[in-house]
């Protein structure tokens, strides 16, 4: 059910602690992929605390909305948002990356409360979003999946063998979301692989596509999510929202070097006052 | 066929053994090897940085190939290439190669012999805090599993330069197996044996004897010293870098004249190298006491590389109580051996 009461204005206060968090965390974990994590932040918040029909005190329960992070990388994103949401005590990511923990730079469902999918490698998620879809669709439930994909994974060819599926079993409780950073780990995909014209693709394949032009903006991110979840098709849904990679951060915005990187306690500081500031 | 060179005792002046990661310096000697072949080419999916071979493709633009995330169409564009008459080096992750690019190693280049070289990084654990999708501990049983692919684990940076260098030799494909981060060297200069098949006693001993590979030989020969101070124990130790094809007969040697093996590998210990060595033990109807050491058919866990190395006894001090835990295993006494060998 979605949260009718929960407003913009208190997602994006949630979306500047989540990106603190991630910052937190990245500086805990020594290192870590928060360029993607940063572009994906206001999504995630919006999802976990307004759309998903999910309870951190029942991780299981058999209607909940699925979500995949198949662009596994940003866990770090990803998992201090659970955190946040009530799965569990942020102090638990302190031993984020370390010895036996269960949060490394790639989320675990086994280990980590509320991770429906465990992913980091690229190209996984759609297919299994798609099973999870017949899934539903056959044993009568109601339930949506939503899949984060990167721009860069879209290189990948098992996202198109999805994609077709998706279309032709008319699986119209899913939802795809590609966050359009526009940047993979080599430099920009338009340079590396070009994807352009990429919502047209998606289109080719059948899919409802919704362009947002500012996927960090939370009114526009919540405008698409409306969309998606009243889609009256049959089709599959497609949200491809144009982000900045390190969103939030002055020396992290659109600059490839923040794919993956450490964090000091001098560059934490300037990240915080940064992320005060949006 | 292409003649075969000589490839001991080379000098690359491109690199510094002691100070860079395997990594670096696989890209720095195939930039010196494209200067006087235009041959070869590179090809990667997004990794061009994380693997390093982009010291190539800086310098050779126009010879790099970046196909993007699809490490699919990466196998399969290296075979195309390759069936256009030049020799590509592939590389992306480990994990990517054997597994999402699985088929088109096999079937495209393998099947057709062709001449890719798979330069395959953040291979085993080393990429510790990435976990196991990331992590690769079964490549070698995948590899080694082609007909026509030869597999190498190279212990260190300069045997990563050595290798790299040698493959050029073998007309069809080659697997070398690199790790992420830099390991301290086994090698501190380029003053060394090296060659394709046949493993190299880097530590004389007639108690016992580890072969291993990659990280586990500088580890083994630490333990080797260490057992040699501490209990008097004669530790023979083995840098078997090319899985496959096996060097038979340095195994038969080994079990004739310390008749205790251990093998010690960043591998899951169904399929990789402990495998190979079992079967030509059995294969010489020789028993003697034996032990394989690697990930006990677990996926791995998180954690930085020197954490999960010790976990997993890959580290000298591990190692060092496996060798004394298979001093007390029996085996049966033949005093026939010199009649059948
Ligand atoms: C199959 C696969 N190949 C390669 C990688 C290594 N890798 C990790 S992140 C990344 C770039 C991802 O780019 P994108 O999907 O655009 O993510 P974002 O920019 O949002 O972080 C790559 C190549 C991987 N995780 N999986």
């Amino acid at each position: 059910m979605v949260k009718k009461d929960v407003t913009v204005d208190k997602l994006k206060e949630l979306a500047k602690q989540l990106r603190k968090d991630i910052i937190q965390t990245t500086v805990w974990a020594g290192s870590g992929h928060v360029g993607g994590a940063m572009s994906a932040a206001d999504y995630l918040v919006a999802l976990y605390f307004k759309y998903l029909n999910i309870n951190p005190k029942d991780c299981n329960k058999p209607d909940r909305d699925r979500f995949i992070l198949s662009k596994g990388h940003s866990a770090v994103g990803y998992i201090p948002c659970l955190s946040l949401r009530g799965y569990f005590e942020k102090d638990k990511l302190k031993t984020f990356n370390h010895f036996m923990s269960p949060f490394g730079m790639h989320p675990d469902s086994l280990k980590v409360p509320g991770c429906d999918c465990s992913t980091g490698s690229l190209g996984h998620g759609l297919s299994i979003g798609v099973g999870l879809c017949l899934g539903a669709k056959l044993q009568k439930q109601t339930y949506k999946t939503v899949v984060m994909l990167g721009d860069g994974e879209c290189c990948e060819g098992s996202v198109y063998e999805a994609m077709m599926a998706a279309k032709h079993y008319k699986l119209d409780n899913l939802i795809a979301i590609v966050d359009r950073n526009g940047l993979m780990i080599d430099g920009r995909t338009e340079d590396v692989m070009s994807l352009e014209p990429f919502a047209d693709k998606w289109r080719a394949f059948g899919w409802n596509v919704i362009e947002v032009s500012d996927g960090n903006d939370m009114q526009q991110v919540c405008d698409s999510l409306d969309q998606a979840w009243n889609n009256d098709t049959s089709l599959p849904t497609a949200i491809i929202a144009k982000t900045v990679k390190g969103k939030g951060v002055s020396y992290m915005e659109d600059d490839v070097k923040w794919h993956y990187g450490a964090i000091d306690s001098e560059k934490a500081e300037i990240a915080y006052a940064d992320i005060e500031k949006l | 066929m292409a003649e075969k060179k000589s490839t001991t005792g080379t000098t690359w002046n491109c690199y510094d053994a002691n100070t860079m990661s395997a990594r670096e310096i696989y890209g720095r000697v195939l930039r010196e090897m494209a200067k006087t072949n235009d041959k070869i080419v590179g090809v990667t999916a997004d990794l061009e940085k994380s693997t390093n071979i982009g010291i190539f493709g800086k310098e050779f633009p126009d010879r790099m190939f970046n196909v993007g995330i699809a490490e699919q169409n990466l196998f399969g564009v290296a075979a195309g290439l390759a069936k256009s008459g030049l020799i590509p080096f592939a590389s992306t992750f480990a994990v990517f190669a054997c597994l999402r690019g699985g088929e088109q190693v096999r079937t495209d280049i393998c099947y057709q012999n062709l001449p890719v070289k798979i330069i395959a990084t953040h291979a085993g654990i080393s990429f510790g805090q990435a976990g196991s999708t990331h992590h690769c501990t079964e490549d070698l049983a995948i590899m080694k599993s082609f007909p026509n692919m030869t597999v190498i684990v190279p212990a260190d940076g300069a045997e990563t330069g050595r290798a790299v260098e040698a493959c050029m030799d073998i007309d069809g494909p080659v697997y070398i197996r690199v790790g992420r981060g830099f390991e301290p060297p086994f090698h501190h200069d380029q003053n060394f044996n090296f060659e394709i098949g046949k493993g190299e006693i880097v530590h004389e001993g007639s108690d016992c004897t580890i072969i291993t590979c990659g990280i586990g030989v500088l580890q083994s020969v630490i333990a080797a010293k260490e057992l040699k101070n501490v209990d008097g124990l004669s530790v023979r130790v083995i840098n078997m870098h090319t899985i496959k094809p096996i060097d038979k007969d340095i195994i038969v040697q080994a079990v004739k004249e310390t008749r205790r093996i251990i093998t010690i590998e960043e591998h899951n210990t169904i399929g990789g190298l402990g495998d190979s060595v079992a079967a030509v033990i059995a294969e010489s109807g020789k028993g003697c006491a034996f032990t394989k050491i690697g990930l006990q058919d677990e996926f791995s866990m998180v954690g930085y590389p020197e954490d999960l190395y010790s976990h997993y006894k890959l580290d000298s001090n591990g190692i060092a109580e496996t060798v004394r835990e298979i001093m007390g295993k029996e085996f049966e006494e033949d005093e026939d051996w010199e009649d059948e060998v």
